[in-house]
């Protein structure tokens, strides 16, 4: 046998389990998904028939599924700018001070490391009406009225929604103070010898220059809130998105049409739309930015 | 004249120090008053006091030592599903980068493309296909249900590519001639060389499979297989108003985590700042 044969059957032995893996875990689960969307397959049923866009009309159809769409799309508005505003600040304040950086850095990464189960808990501790909860007990101190957080239908997305933002500001700021770090300082000095104020260097030089990091980032948040699940799972009552289905993501309308109300075919094709809302937002994020980050 | 210059520097940076102490502030309370009501019985649970007047080990000791709570079994399982995904994670994903890397074949460019492309498809979209599968093979309620998804990390073969790369091809070259065999070459020259790079892997597929919830909370039904954070979820949601008993159980699942981030901090934020890892 040929030396450079011998090799390429040496290296599709080394890839034959791993393909194995990504055909049948990923790839082929993913396309049983989206050709069972188009029948009435359910666990207790025997004959699986093909029924076309049924399951699509059905689901559109439902105000539920509607609610849990437009909830999902504002964890994502929201949630994603603010994070990276808030970080983007922070890694600028952080890259400002002479020293200490590591320690704040370490602090504000905590979160993002630690169980989401485990801070969604805490976290619906704090939120609990008075005299329980420490959020209100502080609120109550300060004179300032109680809020209702968690219970009430207005308050409870944006509570959900700020614990995602706690917990995703550190991995953004390492990001954002990474980037940071690779700007030359001599880019920014050249700019202050030719006279121009700190604000103008901030505005014409650091960000434009942090751009692709940006860009980045919102696609990678945009997708984190897109998919949110976990908290709005352990912070909500009995796990149901409420009150009144206000903090139902469309990740959780899945979950909960799938395994419990065992209706598999419809959660497929929710899953379906949810999936194309991820792959359309990140497309056009990546077209706005690839016409804003090439200067 | 310097000392002057240094001190100006201090001054004007006070303000940042102050809104960023705030703001460590706000990011460390939660986890300060989780273990402030971990320490309180259930007569103090409702004071909202930061340091208790009777600190009490108690219910740690319900937590880990009662008959009546799984924790301990829970964080068996973690451990296991963690510590056997990640082994196989270095593996897979390192033998698969490094082929990836180093060999000339046909179908190199459509492998790899096929491999990324799968990164784009979130874990939501496959549960119920997973579940099905689980079904009719007939492993609900194992370690392998819980673990087999995260065998292989796209992304990692992504990284270790990128590691991989770099290795000079010569001592590839000349562990053949020494008449070494493909596979032994691959575990005893070349997985030394990626070090760094798998230690990085193996914190960071760690941290997600310790944290991982929704497949957990779907390929286990009997509370015996429930893993820490799938446990948690269960045992507060049945818990009621006793915050007590659950704060010490978000501790206790916290716990081991901090003890990985407090030891491989430089790692972790090095991690996150080079490569985009998500945990």
């Amino acid at each position: 046998m040929k030396l450079s044969t011998k090799r390429a059957v040496t290296a599709y032995l080394f890839l034959a389990l791993p393909l194995v893996f990504f055909l049948c875990v990923r790839l082929g689960p993913m396309l049983y998904m989206l050709a069972m969307s188009f029948t009435n397959w359910g666990l207790l049923r025997r004959t699986v028939k093909f029924i076309g866009f049924k399951n699509y009309e059905v689901l559109f159809a439902d105000p539920v599924f509607l609610q849990s769409l437009s909830n999902t799309a504002r964890y994502a508005v929201f949630g994603a700018p603010i994070v990276i505003l808030l970080s983007l600040g922070i890694a600028l304040l952080l890259d400002s001070i002479p020293k200490g950086k590591g320690i704040y850095r370490l602090i504000y990464v905590l979160p993002y490391i630690t169980p989401v189960v485990a801070v969604s808990w805490v976290w619906r501790w704090m939120y609990q009406p008075p005299p329980l909860g420490i959020i209100d007990g502080v609120l109550g101190a300060l004179g300032l009225p109680a809020g209702e957080f968690l219970n009430s239908p207005t308050q409870a997305l944006p509570s959900i929604l700020a614990v995602n933002v706690w917990v995703e500001m550190g991995y953004c700021t390492i990001i954002f103070l990474a980037g940071l770090q690779t700007i030359p300082k001599e880019i920014s000095e050249a700019a202050k010898i030719d006279g121009a104020s700190d604000r103008q260097v901030l505005r014409r030089v650091t960000l434009p220059l942090l751009m692709p990091i940006t860009f980045f980032l919102m696609v990678m948040e945009g997708i984190q809130f897109l998919r949110i699940f976990t908290q709005v799972y352990n912070m909500s009552m009995q796990a149901t998105g409420g009150p009144l289905n206000s903090t139902k993501s469309a990740a959780l309308y899945i979950y909960q049409k799938a395994f419990t109300n065992f209706e598999m075919a419809r959660a497929a094709s929710a899953s379906a739309v949810l999936f194309a809302i991820i792959m359309v937002v990140t497309i056009l994020q990546i077209r706005f930015f690839d016409k804003r980050v090439n200067y | 004249m310097k000392a002057h210059h240094r001190a100006r520097r201090w001054a004007r940076a006070l303000p940042a120090y102050i809104v960023l102490s705030l703001l460590a502030v706000i990011m460390l309370f939660p986890f300060v008053w989780m273990i402030s009501s971990s320490l309180k019985d259930v007569t103090q649970i409702y004071q909202l006091k930061l340091f208790p007047e009777r600190p009490t080990l108690d219910n740690y000791r319900y937590i880990l030592f009662s008959t009546s709570t799984r924790f301990p079994h829970w964080f068996l399982n973690s451990l296991i599903v963690a510590v056997c995904t990640t082994a196989s994670v270095l593996f897979f994903d390192s033998l698969v980068g490094y082929t990836l890397a180093k060999f000339r074949f046909p179908g190199k460019r459509i492998i790899f493309l096929l491999i990324i492309s799968t990164l784009m498809i979130p874990t939501e979209m496959l549960v119920i296909p997973w579940y099905a599968m689980i079904r009719a093979m007939k492993w609900v309620n194992t370690y392998w249900a819980i673990m087999f998804p995260g065998m292989i990390s796209a992304f990692g073969v992504f990284l270790m590519r990128q590691f991989m790369s770099t290795i000079p091809d010569d001592l590839i070259d000349a562990a053949r001639v020494d008449g070494l065999g493909e596979l032994r070459i691959f575990i005893t020259v070349v997985m030394p060389l990626v070090a760094p790079a798998l230690a990085t892997l193996a914190i960071f597929n760690f941290i997600g499979n310790w944290n991982a919830f929704l497949w957990p909370l779907i390929a286990a039904s009997k509370p015996a297989m429930f893993t820490l954070p799938v446990g948690l979820a269960n045992f507060s949601g049945e818990a009621g108003s006793d915050w007590h008993y659950i704060m010490t159980g978000a501790a206790v699942a916290m716990a081991p985590l901090i003890v990985v981030f407090l030891v491989f901090q430089k790692q972790i934020v090095k991690g996150i700042a080079m490569t985009g890892l998500k945990g």
